[in-house]
């Protein structure tokens, strides 16, 4: 049985903070469709297109047939494990830190053999669920989980490493004002956040939805404008050094493409939904970065809110998804640059939101509660890549599917 | 002695003052709201360039961004539509000994201090000359509300039927460009009042002073340290080609104590 995490205690202020270290990081470039995967919280693995063969460890060629044609597809998550080993020493300095650990021998239901991490509530013998997570050198690694939910299974060590669950982290939503940010301030109160910042830029402007959120225990709102960065940098003065989880809301969006568009709101699509994010990166990247093994509380991932259409631009909206395409980009830089600390960037996609800037479109559109579920599922999950919804779905397949033909169809050669 | 040298002297014997009636320029200073689908005005903002690091080692400067209606600022004939064909109507064309002159205050800091939609009237203008004499031609006229004191979510004052603040009303505007004045000036956000959308015309303040070749000057402060008469202005947009209005440093001459 997984024992319940506690609340962290208030740090010791003479003892230096644990400085993060990784596990192994190299993987070959067959490898790294663990870490496609496990990012977005699939469980694929090669399959031989010519015979069938599931194999894992990922290779370049079929260990069958030979054959080079090896498609990453989604795979059966069944299995059991056949040995389990207690690790009591290790050379590593990340495993080191963490002995004794466990780690089992797999026969998956697909067909090979896997080692696998063991989650604290499974044994030898046991039909265990695996599972893709990413570590915390952000590389896939395959976890081997209860079929059933066990008792605070997320609280397990091993998962609280593989995930950013909200649970006595104390978490910064940038746009108190963004319809997401009072359904998310309710799920990561429900998943066990111990304080919600809010920011607020602009306190001078009166705006309806405060009071419900001035009125909820364990949250603050603060001034937080992403367009100035001296209210980052004084935020960050205050709260940077407990931001476990940062959550950016902001966003500036106006409905048009680029003849009849309007280059004053570009620039304001440009500066809030890319520099801002620069801007937060810079002032609370690094402090972020610097506590990532800080014990319970640490900090965990930095989230950013992308419209789908960051893949390939709807021209009804074409300015708008340049700036979401630009972001897109910035992210992955972030995401390089975060690498080395274990700071996850997770960016969620979502389809039209069910907004004022989307007011005249048909639905689906996405409310902002099942965003505020899809953020939270996927801080709770540890992923890197969030489709929320089935729009962003239906995208990012077609994208990854063919990227020239969703341009045509967006763009209105599509029949 | 020449005006010019016995100034000087008042200047530096404190028998003239100098006060200043601008404020900060800030980026969480308050700007006009309109609704989202309409362009907005930029903030102000400040952006480091460098500050005597390796981007520059010996020196620290910005960048700014604002708009031309951002912060204490002039408005010139040209922003609005009323104004679009006055002759040297930009800011860049208006000729310089525009930019000094008298000023009157009318004290509204009273009606305001009851009422946030508190107008200024021409009755409110003849009660104020049958006390002070009437308003010189070529006079700027500020209107004081002592809005400028308030905290910055009550000085924009926004509500869900829009912002409140006080101002003139149509009549009012055009009892004091029958009076000849050279520009109207207010402590709010524009020179029309929150609500000023509902008169007729809407934005009377703009609509008539603009058309007939006046100037606005808004976001002023310390209008509580004017004398109702007898100071003189000093407010000198940019020259910004074509420029429709310049944020600007606003200085008032005022009798001082020696005086």
């Amino acid at each position: 049985m997984t024992s319940p995490l506690k609340p962290p205690k208030k740090k010791d202020p003479q003892k230096r903070s644990i400085v993060p270290t990784l596990p192994p990081l190299g993987r070959s470039r067959a490898a790294l469709g663990l870490t496609v995967a496990a990012a977005e919280g699939r469980f694929a693995l090669q399959h031989c297109a010519e015979c069938g063969t599931v194999q894992y460890p990922p290779r370049d060629a079929c260990t069958h047939c030979l054959s080079v044609e090896l498609d990453w597809r989604d795979t059966p998550t069944g299995g059991t494990v056949i040995a389990e080993t207690r690790i009591h020493a290790s050379p590593d300095p990340y495993f080191r830190e963490r002995l004794p650990w466990r780690m089992g021998t797999v026969k998956l239901d697909a067909g090979p053999v896997a080692l696998a991490h063991l989650h604290g509530d499974v044994g030898r013998g046991d039909r265990v669920r695996l599972s893709l997570h990413l570590d915390k050198a952000a590389q896939g690694v395959i976890v081997a989980l209860p079929t059933e939910r066990t008792d605070v299974m997320e609280d397990d060590p091993l998962m609280r490493s593989l995930t950013a669950h909200p649970r006595h982290r104390r978490i910064l939503i940038t746009d108190a004002r963004a319809p997401v940010t009072l359904p998310l301030i309710h799920a990561l109160q429900k998943a066990g956040a111990s304080h919600v910042f809010v920011g607020e830029a602009e306190a001078w402007r009166r705006w309806p939805g405060r009071a419900a959120i001035a009125a909820l225990e364990n949250v603050s709102i603060m001034p937080l404008d992403v367009t100035d960065a001296d209210s980052l940098q004084s935020l960050a003065g205050e709260i940077g050094g407990k931001t476990d989880i940062l959550i950016n809301t902001a966003r500036f969006i106006r409905p048009g493409g680029v003849l009849g568009g309007d280059t004053v709101f570009a620039r304001d699509e440009m500066d809030v939904n890319v520099l801002g994010l620069m801007r937060l990166a810079q002032s609370f990247g690094p402090g972020m970065a610097a506590r990532t093994a800080d014990g319970t509380n640490s900090a965990a991932a930095f989230v950013n809110i992308l419209s789908a259409h960051a893949l390939s631009p709807d021209p009804g909206y074409g300015v708008f998804a340049a700036s979401q395409a630009a972001a897109r980009s910035l992210s992955q830089t972030l995401r390089a640059e975060f690498s080395h600390s274990g700071l996850r960037m997770m960016n969620v996609y979502v389809g039209p939101t069910d907004d004022e800037w989307h007011q005249p479109l048909p639905p689906p559109k996405v409310t902002p509660a099942a965003l505020a579920r899809s953020i939270v599922d996927g801080l709770i999950e540890g992923l890197e890549e969030v489709y929320c919804g089935d729009v962003a779905r239906d995208l990012a397949e077609r994208w990854r599917r063919d990227p020239g033909v969703l341009e045509r169809e967006l763009t209105g050669g599509g029949a | 002695m020449s005006v010019l040298s016995d100034m000087a002297l008042a200047l530096a014997s404190g028998s003239v003052r100098v006060v200043d009636l601008t404020h900060r320029l800030d980026p969480d200073f308050p700007v006009i709201i309109l609704p989202p689908e309409f362009g907005q005005c930029a903030r102000f903002r400040m952006e480091e360039v460098s500050a005597y690091d390796h981007r520059g080692p010996a020196w620290k400067w910005h960048n700014l961004t604002l708009n031309e209606h951002t912060g204490t600022h002039f408005d010139a004939p040209v922003h609005w539509i009323s104004g679009r064909d006055v002759p040297n109507g930009a800011v860049d064309e208006i000729a310089p000994e525009n930019f000094v002159g008298p000023v009157v205050v009318i004290d509204c800091s009273e009606g305001a201090a009851k009422n946030d939609d508190f107008e200024l009237t021409p009755e409110v203008i003849e009660a104020w000359e049958a006390e002070h004499g009437p308003i010189p031609e070529g006079a700027w006229v500020l209107m004081r509300t002592d809005w400028s004191k308030r905290e910055p979510i009550d000085y924009l004052n926004m509500q869900e039927d829009g912002p409140h603040s006080p101002g003139p009303t149509p009549e009012a505007v055009k009892a004091l460009l029958e009076r000849g004045i050279r520009g109207f000036g207010a402590e709010t956000v524009g020179t029309d009042a929150g609500q000023g959308s509902h008169y007729t015309p809407p934005y009377p303040a703009h609509y008539f002073l603009h058309g007939a070749g006046k100037f606005g000057l808004q976001c002023l402060t310390n209008l509580d340290q004017l004398p109702p008469t007898g100071a003189i202005l000093i407010a000198a947009p940019l020259k910004i080609r074509g420029g429709t209005g310049s944020p600007l440093r606003v200085l008032a001459l005022v009798p001082g104590k020696a005086s």
